[in-house]
This record gives structure tokens, sequence and C-alpha cells, in this order.
């Protein structure tokens, strides 16, 4: 007799063994045909330029967990302006303890410097030089 | 592997029963490259939305060609299309076919005599299954196409082709 645990286990194993046997049995009766051209990356039928595997700034990864912090501050005060009138002013105060110590998070990350984004720095006096050179011609 | 594909030299009794499980299940789940040339493009969106329904004959949009069964080519194809959609074709798995749908596409419509930039008929480059006719054709000439489609895909063999 199962137990309801076996059940679940019973369950999965079914789960389990219908993927396993549906991909095997599709990779053994489906046409199999590969070309060059079929398997070039697929960039809209343009010519593919370089390799997909292109390497991103890890500032991105900095960018995204600066994101983080406000997504997971609107996800939270939302349902807090619903509700915090029911708890007074004990409520009320407790959202701003939760903002305060974003605003920790903020002021930290702002002094680290991952706000900045590192800009073009045109060095104007070249510039000018290559105007006059230029003009000069 | 594709030990079905076109591997066997007579067609007997249980073959046929395979056969038609195999055509059955091709035909009621043709996805669909999403691809909009032209005017016929908009046809083909009314077509796939709420009030033709394109979903009820199991033709449902995909973004890239390897999932994709079907390709509709709706619309005016021109040189420079042309060998985009050659590749978008070829990167289609196997089975694939081809709806060419509306005039431009079957021979270039209005632009048959004149037109600098215009291929003469999608049929030039990719093999075509089906013809739409019109200008564009109507959802329901669309949908008609397809059926049209699923008869063909409904009398498919699995026995090689002998010259």
């Amino acid at each position: 007799m199962l137990t309801e645990f076996g059940k679940i286990f019973a369950f999965m194993l079914i789960a389990i063994i219908f993927v396993v046997v549906t991909v095997f049995v599709s990779k053994l009766i489906r046409p199999f045909r590969p070309t060059k051209e079929k398997l070039l990356i697929y960039e809209c039928g343009e010519t593919p330029e370089g390799s997909p595997w292109v390497k991103f700034n890890i500032r991105f990864y900095v960018v995204a967990l600066i994101f983080l912090i406000f997504d997971v501050e609107v996800v939270l005060l939302v349902p807090w302006t619903l509700v915090y009138q029911q708890y007074g002013v004990t409520g009320y105060f407790i959202g701003f303890i939760f903002l305060f110590f974003l605003g920790l998070g903020m002021a930290y990350e702002w002094k680290k410097g991952d706000l900045e984004w590192a800009r073009p720095n045109p060095q104007s006096s070249k510039l000018k030089n290559a105007v006059q050179e230029v003009d000069a011609s | 592997m594709g030990l079905l594909d076109k591997q066997f030299n007579d067609d007997n009794i249980v073959l046929t029963t395979v056969e038609d499980i195999l055509n059955w299940a091709r035909l009621s789940s043709l996805w669909q490259m999403s691809f909009g040339l032209a005017c016929c493009a908009i046809e083909m969106m009314a077509t796939s939305a709420s009030h033709y329904d394109f979903d009820r004959f199991g033709v449902i949009p995909r973004p890239s060609p390897r999932q994709a069964d079907i390709i509709i080519i709706s619309g005016t194809v021109t040189f420079k299309m042309a060998t985009r959609i050659k590749r978008i074709y070829e990167q289609m798995p196997d089975p694939k076919y081809i709806i060419s749908m509306g005039s431009c596409s079957n021979c270039g419509g209005p632009y048959w005599e004149h037109g600098y930039h215009v291929l003469k008929g999608i049929d030039r480059v990719i093999p075509v299954d089906v013809y739409v006719p019109g200008c564009p054709p109507r959802p329901e000439a669309l949908l008609d196409g397809l059926l049209t489609l699923q008869n063909k895909i409904r009398n498919e063999s699995l026995v090689k082709k002998t010259v």
C-alpha cells in the first residue's frame, strides 16, 4: 500500500519517465537533416556577426543589484500604504525605518562610486588643435 | 536518427497506421514562424486574432524558426528580403511547409512588370506548398489555404520516394 509520500514519489517518477521517454522517442523518429546553414546562429536571417557569447561589463551586475533595492522597496511599500493606518503611529514609523535602511544601502553604494559610469573624457585642447589644423589646411 | 524519416521501401498495414498518427500530429500543431512582410501580414494577424482564431487549428506564432513548422510568406518579397527568407527557411527544422500568401509572393503581384526590386514569386527561392490568391487574401482565404496544407500533410507517406 502506498503511503502519502509514496504517492508523491510515484507522481514524480511518472513525470520524469514521461519526459525522458518523450525526448528519447522523438530523437529516434524525428527527421534529422542538419546542414551548415540550418545550424547557423539565428539572427533574423542576417549573417551572424561574431560569437553570441559576448562578455558584458561586470558593472551591469552592480546596476542590476542597485535596481533590486528599489524593486524590493516598491514591492514592500505598496502593501504597506494600504494597511499602515491600522497600526497607527507605530506602523507609520516602521515604514520609515525600512526606508532608512534602504537609504543606508543607497548612501553606501553612492559613496563607493557604483553610480559613477565611465564617461568619455574628450580633451578639449586636442580637439581645438584638430579644428585649427583642419582650418589651416 | 530519423528512424521513420522516408526510410521504408514499401508501405504495409503497420506503416499506414503509424503514418496516420504522425501526419495527424503534424497537421494538428503547425506552429508558425511569425514573419510579416507587407499588407498581407495585417490579414495574417487578423487571422491569428480572436475573430478568426488561427489557434483552433494549432497555429501558434513562434519567434524563432527553430520551433516553427510553417512559414507564411505574407507580402511583397523584395530581392533584399529574399536572401533573408531563404536563410530563415533553411534554419527551420524538417518537416517544414510554406504558405505563399497573396499575389505578391505568388507571382510578384502588382509589381510583376515594373517592380525592379521585387522577386517575381517566392517559389523562385524556396519550395511553396500552398498558394493563397488574393491582394490581400481575406482571413477566410488564408484559413482555406491552411486547411489545404493540412490535407496535403494528411496524405504524406513514410515511403522513400523512387524516381
